[in-house]
């Protein structure tokens, strides 16, 4: 990567442009009145369209993708992106659809939902799904509605709180500090497992529900989730998956029938879609049926003649979350993708995952702290280096300087510091996508930063050392922050 | 069939791995996983098909929608789409690319989010701008619970009833579970209504207000004297805003706004039945801190270079957790990309003369449609661009049933008796001439 030092309002000259518009065939509009109108024309690039191929062209070969190589991270599942969905995505023919359009003339449309639907259904075990929210967190906070709609139905108003266990993603008690809900943290065990004795005495009825992952951030399977499960159901109380890590169990296992009554699914982790450097993703939120009507609107229906419909008001509905129905581009992705799939290659998703896991996890083990021994799931956790380097007055290395010692060689970092129940956590994460060669240079080149901590700490503390940029002054951009290309200039 | 082209395993590599890590097959992967909770059944699943199968069927499916000429806006505009964008998008170095955290490797990704950032303050007139957010009405949505952050203690929010019907839909249904009560400010002839504004702020306890510069209605609304009737009940005065119609309008900044939001579909991205779009946010400086998403700042990195990162983030719900501003992760990176490549090739002038070419075909079809008889006017007098209303004299089915029959999506009803139209540039002379005879026949 090479590193390009240009902003797009560097490369302007007044009168240029990059664009092309037809001439006005209509009589020309009266302005607007003077007090209507903006006093000065907004500050935008004048460049033409050569200037923006470029420009953005550089602006690419700065940034690694999972088209460049490994991501081994974990948490995100960020698998191949395969090319036909890109191509199915982009057909004209649903480019020029409008959300309002009348049902009958978006038939295709609707039967891509209805069909992503009862496949999610099949694969997840659970009955129903809403594409509308737009993310994973958003998926969350969606999945948290319909909880609480679900307890105000039935006039059961003083379920306020959500349980949710001290390794959980950040998104989790943010969602239900968002959905009005007062966050309860249930510890860990010390095999990482929800301690099922710190649970039984939170559960009362001001319990909303649980969320959960399974397996845990540590990529843990939580062996008791059956116990669980009947606790929380026993207490009114219901269970929330958190789809994030729903990759190992794709063909193997199904939240629903481990007793999850609502979950959400990130189609840009588990099914395929592309990342697109933090978005758009699609967060779909799967119940069971006795939740259903809880769902939020608009959602797609199939009428008795086998023709599709949109039901638009239901008065159990927890509302609407998001303007249309959610990131219909994202959703044709993945329908793309399950299509291509097919049941007979569903299983190995999981399979190959976790085995990629245990494979990186047994290859490393003895150079980096494995707080957590066993089998572990589509990724696990290591507690920082075995040996460090430190030394008297030589400080060791970092999770952090291990990440950016990473970068030099070609790879993405794994995720550091999360999940937050050890001080030097690096989640690991292969996917089923990778084969052999990659993980065995991804394990050759952990192994060589090992040694080189041992030996010398400073290269990897000072890594990483030939990106296009170098480690940035963080608290520089913090403490006084240049938020525009204008606060970079003096007022003019 | 082979093997599946996305997995990469051949049988030695498996017998590898598997010795590797001393279990004898795949299956011991799950071995403590509860017995009863491993599905032996058969998935109910369709078999794997080939591309060419695949391609085949999605033909099948896109031929059961019937192309439609849009004259239809009501949050989703058909305007241009350059053919750089799509071309630049697809690199997979930004299509492929995870969250830009590992900023060394993420200064492509970085970099269109600072200069996107700086569009949105240029359109909107405001201080800062967040990385994006998933559309329009969450952006609003997540601006009514910033205002209940700032002000404390308060518990209602005014959302005007001109606002998009989808806006505030889902601003009622986050406050519902926030616990917001909402307000409704009445329109008249229209517009906001000023007066009752006030009367709703006079009963005080607001925490913020919502306003669209732009319509329901497509009518460009007249904020006079909003901000300070805002601001003298402490609350945070909010505008929702068309960024394409930015180019023209006066600014939220201009009208004394504290947040601006909208959505960035009007910024030339396809309708693609309702996303991925792009909502925005921009805020005056004093609320940056209590501002949801991502942030991008410049500084530079250990040898002086200008270096681009993810800045302020002890505000987002990695660091905080149930304490976070929001509870937003991922944003709409790829679609503000979008928005900013199609920033950079229209330019302020390009903007202008969507807005004056889109205005001019909707006047003309306003005037032409006044004269079928079949309708009057809702507002008369009222300033509109590229959207306008309409009171139909004729039964909205029949009209809407002839128009759907001659593959025009027109005259939507937003409410009782009132039907809206909307004209791009993308609209030609003979697809508008076309519309008003179809309608004369009704």
């Amino acid at each position: 990567m090479k590193y390009y030092d240009k902003l797009i309002f560097e490369l302007s000259a007044e009168g240029r442009n990059g664009y092309s518009l037809p001439k006005n065939r209509f009589p020309s509009a009266n302005p607007l009145p003077k007090s209507l109108t903006r006093s000065e024309a907004p500050l935008l690039p004048q460049v033409s369209e050569v200037d923006v191929v470029r420009h953005y062209t550089n602006l690419s070969q700065m940034n690694f993708g999972v088209d460049t190589g490994f991501y081994p991270l974990g948490s995100c599942t960020m698998k191949y992106n395969p090319k036909i969905n890109e191509e199915i995505a982009n057909l004209p023919a649903f480019a020029g659809i409008h959300p309002l359009q009348d049902a009958s003339t978006v038939q295709g449309v609707l039967e891509v939902y209805y069909n992503m639907e009862r496949m999610l259904a099949e694969i997840t075990g659970l009955s129903a799904f809403t594409f509308n929210p737009c993310a994973g967190a958003h998926g969350e906070l969606t999945g948290l509605m319909v909880m609480r709609q679900y307890h105000l139905c039935r006039g059961d108003l003083g379920r306020t709180k959500v349980i949710v266990p001290d390794s959980a993603h950040g998104t989790n008690p943010a969602s239900a500090a968002v959905c009005g809900l007062e966050v309860v943290v249930v510890k860990s065990k010390e095999n990482g497992r929800i301690d099922v004795n710190d649970l039984k005495p939170l559960l009362d009825d001001t319990v909303a529900g649980i969320m959960m992952t399974n397996p845990n951030t540590l990529g843990l399977f939580e062996t008791e989730i059956k116990e669980i499960a009947s606790l929380v159901h026993a207490a009114g109380g219901l269970l929330y998956y958190d789809g994030a890590n729903m990759n190992p169990l794709m063909g193997v296992v199904r939240p629903g029938d481990m007793g999850f009554d609502i979950m959400h699914l990130n189609l840009h982790k588990t099914f395929s879609t592309p990342h697109g450097g933090g978005g758009p993703g699609s967060g779909p939120v799967g119940v069971a049926a006795y939740l259903e009507p809880y769902l939020p609107l608009p959602k797609v229906v199939r009428c008795d003649d086998g023709s599709f419909s949109i039901l638009q008001d239901r008065e159990t509905s927890a509302g609407k979350v998001s303007g249309f129905m959610g990131n219909f581009g994202v959703i044709l992705r993945a329908y793309t993708y399950l299509l291509m799939l097919g049941k007979e290659n569903l299983r190995k998703v999981g399979e190959f995952s976790v085995l990629g896991a245990n494979y990186i996890k047994e290859s490393l083990k003895d150079l980096y702290k494995l707080p957590i021994e066993g089998v572990c799931k589509h990724e696990f956790v290591f507690d920082g280096l075995v040996n460090d380097g430190g030394h008297d007055e030589v400080h060791g290395a970092t999770t952090l300087d291990v990440a950016k010692r990473l970068l030099d060689f070609g790879f993405h970092a794994p995720t550091i510091y999360f999940p937050l129940l050890f001080h030097q956590a690096l989640m690991i994460e292969p996917t089923e996508t990778e084969s052999k060669e990659t993980l065995d240079a991804f394990i050759a080149v952990m192994r060589e930063i090992a040694r080189e901590a041992a030996e010398d700490p400073a290269i990897l503390q000072e890594a990483p050392h030939n990106t296009p940029v170098r480690r940035p002054d963080e608290t520089a951009a913090a403490r006084n922050p240049i938020l525009k290309y204008t606060d970079s200039k003096p007022c003019e | 069939m082979g093997q599946f082209a996305y997995f990469p395993h051949t049988g030695e590599d498996i017998k590898a791995m598997l010795e590797k890590v001393s279990l004898r097959s795949l299956e011991d992967l799950y071995s403590d996983v509860p017995e009863e909770f491993i599905r032996k059944e058969e998935y109910d699943l369709p078999e794997a098909l080939s591309e060419e199968e695949v391609r085949a069927r999605f033909a099948g499916l896109a031929a059961k929608n019937r192309p439609m000429k849009v004259f239809v806006g009501a949050g989703a505009y058909d305007h241009y789409a350059p053919s750089v964008i799509p071309y630049l998008l697809s690199r997979s170095e930004f299509l492929t690319a995870y969250t830009p955290y590992q900023c060394e490797i993420s200064q492509g990704t970085l970099r269109y989010i600072f200069e996107y950032q700086s569009m949105i303050c240029s359109l909107t007139g405001m201080d800062v701008s967040n990385a994006s957010m998933y559309d329009g009405p969450t952006a609003a949505a997540e601006a009514m619970m910033m205002a209940m952050a700032s002000t404390r203690k308060k518990s209602r929010v005014l959302l005007s009833g001109a606002l998009l019907p989808g806006v505030i839909k889902v601003v009622s249904t986050y406050a519902k579970f926030h616990g917001v009560a909402i307000g409704l400010i009445p329109v008249m002839g229209g517009q906001t209504c000023i007066n009752c504004l006030k009367a709703e702020l006079a009963k005080g306890d607001v925490a913020g207000v919502i306003v669209p510069s732009v319509n329901r209605y497509g009518i460009v609304e007249d904020h006079t004297g909003f901000a300070d009737a805002v601001h003298a009940e402490k609350a945070l005065f909010i505008e929702y805003c068309d960024p394409s119609a930015l180019a023209v309008v006066k600014t939220p900044a201009e009208w004394g706004a504290d947040i601006a939001v909208g959505d960035g579909q009007s910024l030339g991205i396809p309708l693609t039945y309702g996303g991925p779009y792009v909502g925005f946010m921009a805020v005056k400086k004093e609320h940056l801190r209590k501002m949801p998403g991502r942030i991008v700042g410049q500084t530079t990195d250990k040898e002086g270079k200008r270096a681009y990162v993810l800045t302020l983030q002890a505000r987002e719900q990695h660091i905080r957790r149930e304490k976070a501003t929001s509870n937003i992760c991922s944003n709409q990176s790829l679609m503000a990309l979008y928005v900013t490549i199609y920033l950079s090739l229209m330019g302020a002038e390009g903007l202008r003369e969507v807005n004056q070419l889109s205005a001019s075909g909707a006047a003309y079809l306003h005037d032409r449609l006044l004269e079928t008889g079949k309708f009057e006017e809702a507002f008369p007098g009222k300033p509109f661009l590229k959207e306008f209303a309409l009171r139909p004299l004729v039964p909205v089915e029949k009209l809407q049933e002839k128009l759907l029959a001659a593959g025009y999506f027109a005259a939507l009803q937003i409410e009782e008796g009132i039907v809206t139209f909307c004209v791009t540039e993308r609209r030609t002379k003979e697809e508008v001439d076309g519309l008003i005879s179809i309608i004369r026949e009704v």
